[in-house]
């Protein structure tokens, strides 16, 4: 014979001040859980986006980033020789050598300086990104100081918006374009000319060159081959890859300080959840000895104090999460560490986090209520009775 | 006196309550002021910097390199004592994991300007000699277990191959705010290396540090530095080492917002829970607080024995929260390694951590406080917790 639910239900909504108290707390601390989390899989999901699978990003060996290398026009000219590269429709090969930098650039609500990645881009860069959609105004024309910015960018920067100019490089920049990655890296980026910025920024070299295997499953063939000439010192790594290895660092760093806080967090609403749960015994003392009089087992009343802890806990699961649901709204936009660059990313719930949340949210009340579930069941009849 | 007695039975009436409210507000505590470390360890560099000295570095951003020509027409500008550059290496020991700073300096001149690292005068003359040398701070020697005389191969990343160094010395710190995690070498080496394999890339440098002969100038000179190489090939950007830094730590606010909010989150969280348990108590002892008022005690001294055992719980909490953040924050830094090189609990947090021991102890009490208050004695007497 078991409690009924709404029996175990009224007894919270009796002390509506302890419940809301201890609710709150865990809800407080499901919030920042979630909220974590979904930082951790918003920045996942943003760089694992901006990768394609068949497209190969080839930097210098043992530069982590496209920013610290350098490839010359000789090794470009040698790998774009090489088998595998898709063709355009235009007949020629899908493969972009860009010049990739940073620069400092105010931020438009604090005026502070952040680095951008400058990204310069050939026709065939533009087609090797499919994800990536002018929404505003239109692409920059080869051969002039005009640029395209990220979506990110034109919004967060000085000088990054529509019709405005900025200056780097010696020279003035128009901003001609705002440019839709769909959330991905790119919305942190500025594009303009590859060969305009080699000029501008004096470099002999590119960055990194970026191409379309005819064939995704030939990578390892490529790769074998551009890392075997002994003529390159070059790495290719598949831009998925090669995305997803840039957000490690933040995206550990996130994850660690989130656990770490999360666990402290849940020592104090566990004990919140205890204290409740202990008074709550405490207080019906009595009516546990009518209870195990009128015939209910001692696993019984366990089994509705437990349960009583869970709701408590389901509870406040449900109200941390639906706060930290709203947090979809916003985005946040900070250096990536390894890049050095700013970078922007949201807040991303998934099925996943939701089932994480609240599998939290049920062990705190669990670990909360077990301990008193257990002194409740332990009493004896006579014992009980007498206490009132 | 007997008040005091009063109140401190009181709290430990029900034992094991008080005890899990302590445990939650010493947690509570101890991981409010580990945050507040964090966040100040962030600004520690910050902190560590001298007003007078400036930072000059190429106007478009850092990984631009200027030329080295440009030392000797900054030591010409009025108001500069002293020139030293340095550039960063971004070399990789054994594996990425092993993150620590690596900076490539002009050794004399670069020991001149930085009296804050320590360095005995024959290592100084061993480093100044060995043009393979380099100097580690302590504690980046005692996490890896170097000594002087051992080699240290680096994987360049910016900079391609394996570079192997030579242990000359081991630095201290001038005081506690001293970044004790940096490994420095001779420029020249670098240079050299670079010529030889990219001529292009040869002669430059990444940065210049600017010794003032007087702090107060730090505006006027480094204006005048700008000035001189406006239009030119390379421009500059000139400020003090202070804001240099804390340009960095902006870079990164938003973790560092994130951080602060979460720090607060916490005694909010502790708040409830205490204000759980006052509220509890305040319950139980409806009758007992009506008999005092009936024997003609005020409002004031049932509401003083409330607030004196919220606040009397929360602050033993609280300051056995205190004592802990320490030993937590020193593991913390153990943990974290040459991550945060500068790691203590600054006096400023231990004040804040009391001030929220106290905050959470006053708001704890103030409900139940007033609810008592309100209460007429024969309401109060009636009722049964």
């Amino acid at each position: 014979m078991t409690i009924p639910l709404t029996y175990i239900a009224r007894n919270l909504v009796t002390r509506k001040l302890t419940t809301a108290l201890t609710a709150g707390g865990m809800a407080l601390v499901v919030y920042v859980f979630a909220t974590v989390l979904m930082l951790a899989a918003g920045l996942e999901k943003t760089l694992v986006a901006t990768g394609q699978n068949d497209n190969v990003v080839v930097i210098r060996r043992a530069s982590q980033s496209e920013v610290q290398s350098g490839v010359d026009r000789v090794q470009a000219g040698i790998v774009e020789s090489m088998p595998h590269i898709a063709t355009g429709e235009d007949g020629r090969r899908l493969m972009s050598k860009e010049p990739v930098v940073l620069i400092s650039l105010p931020k438009r609500d604090t005026r502070r300086p952040a680095n951008v990645v400058i990204r310069g881009v050939t026709t065939a860069g533009l087609a090797l990104r499919p994800q990536v959609r002018i929404v505003e105004g239109r692409m920059f024309r080869p051969g002039t100081a005009e640029i395209v910015a990220g979506r990110a960018v034109a919004s967060g920067f000085q000088g990054a918006g529509i019709g405005e100019t900025m200056r780097f490089a010696s020279r003035d920049w128009t901003v001609v374009g705002v440019l839709d990655a769909g959330r991905t890296g790119f919305d942190s980026e500025i594009w303009g000319d590859a060969e305009q910025m080699l000029q501008a920024f004096r470099r002999a070299g590119f960055s990194s060159l970026i191409f379309k295997l005819d064939d995704a499953d030939r990578f390892d063939a490529v790769k074998k081959e551009i890392e075997s000439d002994p003529r390159l010192t070059l790495e290719a790594k598949r831009e998925t890859r090669f995305y997803a290895e840039q957000s490690e660092a933040l995206s550990k760093f996130i994850n660690y300080l989130g656990m770490t806080i999360s666990v402290i967090f849940s020592i104090g609403a566990v004990i919140g959840a205890m204290i409740t749960m202990y008074a709550s015994v405490a207080s019906r003392t009595a009516e546990i000895g009518t209870l195990r009089a009128l015939g209910f087992s001692r696993s019984a009343i366990l089994v509705a104090f437990l349960v009583e802890a869970l709701l408590l806990g389901l509870g406040g699961g449900l109200i941390g999460l639906a706060g930290a649901s709203f947090m979809q709204l916003l985005s946040i936009s900070t250096m990536n560490f390894q890049t050095f660059a700013e970078l922007a990313f949201s807040f991303t719930l998934t099925p996943g986090i939701v089932a994480a949340s609240l599998c939290f949210a049920l062990a705190m009340g669990f670990v909360g209520g077990f301990l008193p579930a257990a002194r409740a069941a332990r009493m004896k009849i006579v014992d009980a009775l007498r206490a009132a | 006196m007997l008040v005091a007695l009063l109140v401190l039975k009181n709290a430990f009436r029900h034992k094991l309550r008080t005890t899990l409210t302590m445990v939650g507000i010493v947690v509570a505590i101890t991981a409010f002021g580990l945050l507040r470390t964090i966040v100040d360890a962030w600004y520690a560099g910050a902190n560590a910097s001298s007003s007078a000295r400036l930072v000059t570095r190429s106007s478009v951003s850092l990984v631009f390199p200027l030329p080295l020509t440009y030392a000797q027409k900054i030591r010409q500008v009025p108001g500069v004592q002293a020139v030293s550059w340095m550039n960063w290496f971004g070399g990789v020991y054994i594996t990425e994991r092993n993150f620590f700073p690596q900076f490539a300096v002009d050794a004399a001149s670069f020991l001149d300007l930085y009296p804050e690292f320590i360095l005995e005068p024959e290592a100084r003359k061993a480093f100044l000699l060995d043009r393979q040398g380099a100097i580690v701070g302590r504690k980046l020697a005692d996490q890896f277990g170097w000594k002087v005389g051992d080699q240290i191969p680096l994987r360049g990343t910016i900079y391609p191959g394996t570079w192997t160094f030579n242990l000359r010395g081991i630095y201290d710190g001038a005081d506690k705010g001293t970044d004790l995690s940096q490994m420095f070498f001779h420029w020249d080496l670098l240079n050299e290396s670079i010529k030889k394999l990219y001529p292009r890339r040869g002669d430059q440098t990444g940065l210049f540090v600017v010794q003032l002969k007087d702090p107060q100038e730090a505006a006027e000179v480094s204006e005048a530095i700008d000035a001189m190489f406006k239009n030119s090939l390379a421009e500059t950007l000139s400020e003090t080492e202070k804001a240099f830094q804390l340009s960095f730590v902006a870079m990164t606010e938003a973790i560092l917002v994130a951080i602060q909010a979460v720090s607060f989150v916490v005694i909010v969280i502790i708040m409830a829970v205490m204000a759980n348990t006052m509220a509890m108590t305040a319950r139980e002892r409806g009758a007992e607080y009506a008999t005092l008022k009936t024997l003609g005690f005020s409002n004031g001294f049932v509401a003083l024995l409330i607030f004196g055992e919220s606040l009397g719980i929360a602050l033993i909490g609280g300051l056995a929260g205190i004592a802990l953040t320490f030993p937590v924050a020193h593991a913390f830094a153990e943990a974290m390694g040459t991550l945060f090189p500068i790691f203590f609990v600054s006096e400023e947090t231990v004040a804040m951590q009391l001030g929220a021991a106290m905050l959470v102890g006053v708001a704890a009490a103030a409900l139940p406080a007033w609810n008592t208050a309100r209460v007429r004695i024969v309401d109060g007497l009636r009722s049964i917790g």
